[in-house]
């Protein structure tokens, strides 16, 4: 005797949908937010539109952190001071996204990576994307290493609006 | 604390599209658990529920709206929810139930319908990024799935052939399990090279090393000593049970190693006395929505050092028939991934297993012993069950 038996389901395809083989009841959600940025993204968002990476430090834990918080979540006490790290570190891990948020196919791949920031505490960075790095997969893999050398892209001074998007990318920079 | 036995186990089977709705997906699995228990819904004290974020379905308060198809029309009823990580935290959830002396009977019910939103999920998985930091990027859920897979293999030296593998592995094994999501294998002659040659969707992931998006339920049935006693000779025990949650700012810790599950397996061991895990634990259902997954908590799991598990993987040590059998149902890549339910499904073939009643899927060892895990959130839950006869 093998379990499961007789389990049940009924399996539709797409195309059950489409005739109209089964019925739907359709609903379409409008739903719009507004965030506060809060305490410490709203300082480090501001450091951004100023072309600065700022971080908080918290000197119990000997740990300097981005994205900066206004706690320190191992030692549970306001951080201590701010600090602005550099705006180059290096590559911790990277991928190549040939799908869009929503899951549209992309022509052209996307290089999302985990950067560790030069000034914060070892392993400690953000994601990001790396741009100037190739077009084609085999391209992207012969110039992207984990372990790379990498500096931030700001957009020009007057368009930056205070937003994570400030930075447009980190490009391979000379060792 | 009382001990809590299961004294049975049920599921729908798995579809990428189900004509029923999820009340009705849970009431087919809770049912299917009662009667392999023996008991009816009057037998049962209080229920526990798990199912994924209520934007997959677009109702809100899900726990209250699938409350009735499970089982839980006026009786105390909980619904948790740690992401994937779920489908086990389910058991740990309906165990502090009964262990408590609070209630002699639990129904553990798990749920997941993908389906209804159009025309994939995947915006409603995209909220799980930080919507100041991260969103903004554009992601995908996948990005972080393929940073995590690659710093694993950059950390080890593993070739993705190794990782391929394990989709072979899985998705041959699910072959056997009569509710395998159709399609989810390609063929039962699939091999190392049609994995890699499978479409590349965010390097180094592809297609067919991601398990797909599913309907369908899990249940189980949980029951005190006492109880258990009467209605079973062959009852399986739950033994430990463990859980632990990182810190959501994922990008400042090293994902090449699942440290929190290995705390949630060490809360689980030490529960059950177990201090070999690589000799004690006899068959392994460890977490599996992408191929590397499985090697990863291994790992995590204690059952293979650090980098070791790919290695093992090749000598053939996580077979069938191998000396630690790891996923022989077919798990989420060989079955399919109703994010809170397929945790559930792992719990419930480790109780068939441990029953001999896994058929086609029965593993070569003899088996007294054997965990569960799932894994959720940011890469940072683990959940750990360790079941015995």
């Amino acid at each position: 005797m093998m379990k499961p038996q007789n389990a049940r389901g009924v399996p539709l395809k797409d195309e059950d949908l489409k005739v109209g083989k089964v019925l739907t009841t359709e609903w379409r959600v409008k739903a719009d937010y507004a965030w506060d940025c809060g305490i410490a993204i709203g300082r480090y968002f501001d450091g951004l539109k100023e072309g600065k990476i700022l971080a908080t430090r918290c000197r119990r834990c000997r740990r300097t952190v981005v994205p900066p918080r206004i706690f320190c979540e191992w030692c549970f006490k306001p951080m201590d001071e701010w600090v602005e790290v550099r705006d180059t570190g290096r590559v911790n891990t990277f991928s190549v996204s040939y799908f869009s948020w929503d899951m549209t196919p992309l022509e052209k791949p996307e290089v999302p990576a985990v950067v560790e920031i030069d000034g914060c505490s070892p392993g400690v960075g953000f994601m990001h994307l790396l741009g100037e790095v190739g077009d084609n997969l085999d391209e992207i893999l012969r110039r992207v290493k984990v372990g790379m050398k990498v500096r931030a892209v700001w957009k020009p001074a007057d368009q930056r609006t205070g937003a994570i998007t400030d930075i447009l990318y980190f490009k391979p920079e000379e060792e | 604390m009382e001990r809590v036995a299961v004294l049975g186990a049920g599921m729908t089977r798995f579809m990428r599209r189900a004509q029923e709705t999820g009340k009705e997906l849970a009431w087919e699995a809770a049912r299917m658990a009662l009667d392999e228990a023996g008991l009816t819904l009057k037998d049962v004290e209080c229920v526990a529920l798990v199912s994924a974020p209520d934007a997959f379905d677009g109702v809100h308060m899900k726990g209250e709206y699938l409350a009735d198809g499970a089982g839980a029309t006026r009786k105390p009823f909980m619904r948790s929810f740690v992401g994937g990580g779920s489908g086990v935290f389910a058991i740990i959830h309906g165990w502090y139930h009964v262990a408590s002396g609070h209630f002699d009977t639990c129904l553990v019910v798990a749920e997941e319908k993908m389906s209804s939103t159009m025309p994939h999920p995947q915006a409603a998985f995209n909220t799980i990024y930080d919507q100041f930091t991260e969103r903004p990027l554009g992601v995908n859920l996948l990005w972080i799935f393929a940073l995590e897979m690659n710093r694993y293999m950059q950390v080890h030296k593993i070739p993705l052939e190794t990782i391929a593998q394990v989709s072979v592995k899985n998705k041959l094994n699910g072959l056997d399990h009569p509710c395998h999501q159709e399609g989810i294998t390609p063929g039962p002659d699939l091999t190392v090279k049609d994995v890699l040659d499978s479409e590349i969707m965010v390097w180094p992931v592809h297609r067919l090393m991601v398990s797909p998006v599913t309907d369908g339920a899990a249940a189980l049935v949980l029951a005190s000593e006492r109880v258990a006693k009467r209605m079973t000779d062959k009852p399986v025990w739950i033994e430990g049970v463990g859980w632990h949650l990182d810190s959501s700012y994922w990008t400042n810790r090293d994902l090449y190693y699942p440290k929190y599950v290995e705390y949630a397996a060490r809360m689980a061991y030490r529960m059950a006395g177990i201090t070999d895990p690589r000799k004690e634990i006899h068959v392994v259902e460890p977490y599996d929505p992408f191929a590397y997954k499985e090697l990863h908590h291994l790992e995590g799991l204690l059952l293979a050092d650090k980098g070791e598990a790919p290695r093992l993987l090749e000598k053939g040590v996580f077979n069938r028939d191998g000396e630690l059998p790891s996923c022989p149902s077919g798990g989420l890549l060989g079955v399919g991934n109703p994010i809170a339910a397929a945790g559930t499904m792992k719990v419930a073939e480790i109780f068939w297993q441990l029953r001999g009643e896994a058929g086609a899927r029965q593993v070569a060892r003899p088996v007294k012993r054997g965990l569960a895990q799932a894994w959720g959130d940011l890469m940072q839950v683990g959940t750990v069950v360790v079941l015995g006869r």
